[in-house]
């Protein structure tokens, strides 16, 4: 009983287990995933997951500067999400795939 | 034993996020895959507004689900054929999926132990208010460097995404014609 109410009360412990659990998929995904797209779904997870940290400390530790950083992290991911995205599109267009096993010549 | 709307509101965002990405990081296919994302971005916004971020959740929902999710949906849209899409993102051997459950399981098993049973310094969280003004007055004073060093990384994306995306000159696209007569089927990307 008493630990049930310690898992119902919800507190910062909550908020990084959820992280963790979403840099977790996030890491699975980049990890087991060939298609390049859903790598990159994966390191979206696994943003997400810091970004959510960040917040949750700033929120139980006091001051600002924890959701700055998430500012940050977000504008971050952003530009690597294009950046990637834009190499994807350039991968497919000469190799006609984005299966990233096969994609393993260098010079190509 | 006194359990509040707010905890309730947590559980059920906290489901609905995880769950979306348990999906979005299995489904074997990857439009669902990039449409569990939304849910899994609104939650993580929810989670942002539960943590007093009102800020940071309409810049999630703005960035992730207006910027993010539509951009990897152009990508899986020009990239994959339609009639592949049921195994679109298929994974790789038994073997390399094994191993990156391992690795994962081991990661959270890591992480969710110290999460929880670490001493964590746990401040009594503040009231709920708005953060937007702080949040703008830091990045014009303290945070001011990093914002400009931000505005020059975001002109070198737009350059480069451009770069590495575009089509090459008019004459070797005209030499591609040539080579490839019947291989034209990314005429919808220009």
């Amino acid at each position: 009983m008493d630990s049930l109410v310690r898992i119902l009360d919800v507190g910062l412990p909550h908020y990084l287990v959820v992280a963790a659990t979403l840099f977790a998929l996030g890491l699975f995904c980049a990890l087991s995933r060939r298609n390049a797209v859903a790598i990159m779904i994966g390191i979206e997870l696994v943003l997400n997951a810091a970004g959510l940290n960040f917040v949750a400390f700033s929120r139980y530790g006091g001051g600002h500067d924890g959701q700055l950083f998430t500012v940050f992290i977000i504008v971050l991911a952003a530009a690597e999400a294009v950046v990637g995205l834009a190499l994807v599109l350039a991968i497919h267009r000469r190799l006609r795939t984005i299966d990233v096993d096969r994609v393993n010549e260098l010079k190509g | 034993m006194n359990v509040d709307l707010a905890d309730i509101v947590f559980f059920i965002v906290a489901a609905l996020t995880v769950g979306c990405a348990l999906y979005a990081a299995s489904a074997p296919n990857i439009v669902r895959a990039v449409f569990s994302l939304l849910g899994t971005f609104f939650g993580v916004a929810g989670l942002y507004a539960m943590l007093a971020a009102d800020f940071l959740a309409v810049i999630q929902v703005m960035v992730y689900v207006g910027g993010i999710l539509v951009l990897m949906l152009f990508a899986v849209m020009l990239t994959s054929q339609i009639e592949a899409a049921g195994e679109s993102a298929k994974s790789g051997s038994s073997t390399s999926v094994g191993v990156a459950a391992a690795v994962a399981a081991g990661v959270l098993a890591f992480f969710g132990t110290l999460a929880v049973h670490a001493p964590w310094h746990e401040a009594e969280p503040g009231a709920f208010e708005p953060i937007t003004g702080s949040v703008g007055e830091a990045l014009l004073g303290p945070a001011l460097l990093p914002f400009e060093a931000l505005s020059v990384v975001l002109l070198g994306v737009v350059i480069g995404a451009i770069v590495v995306a575009r089509r090459r000159g008019p004459r070797s696209e005209v030499s591609l014609r040539a080579s490839e007569p019947s291989g034209d089927d990314d005429r919808e990307v220009s």
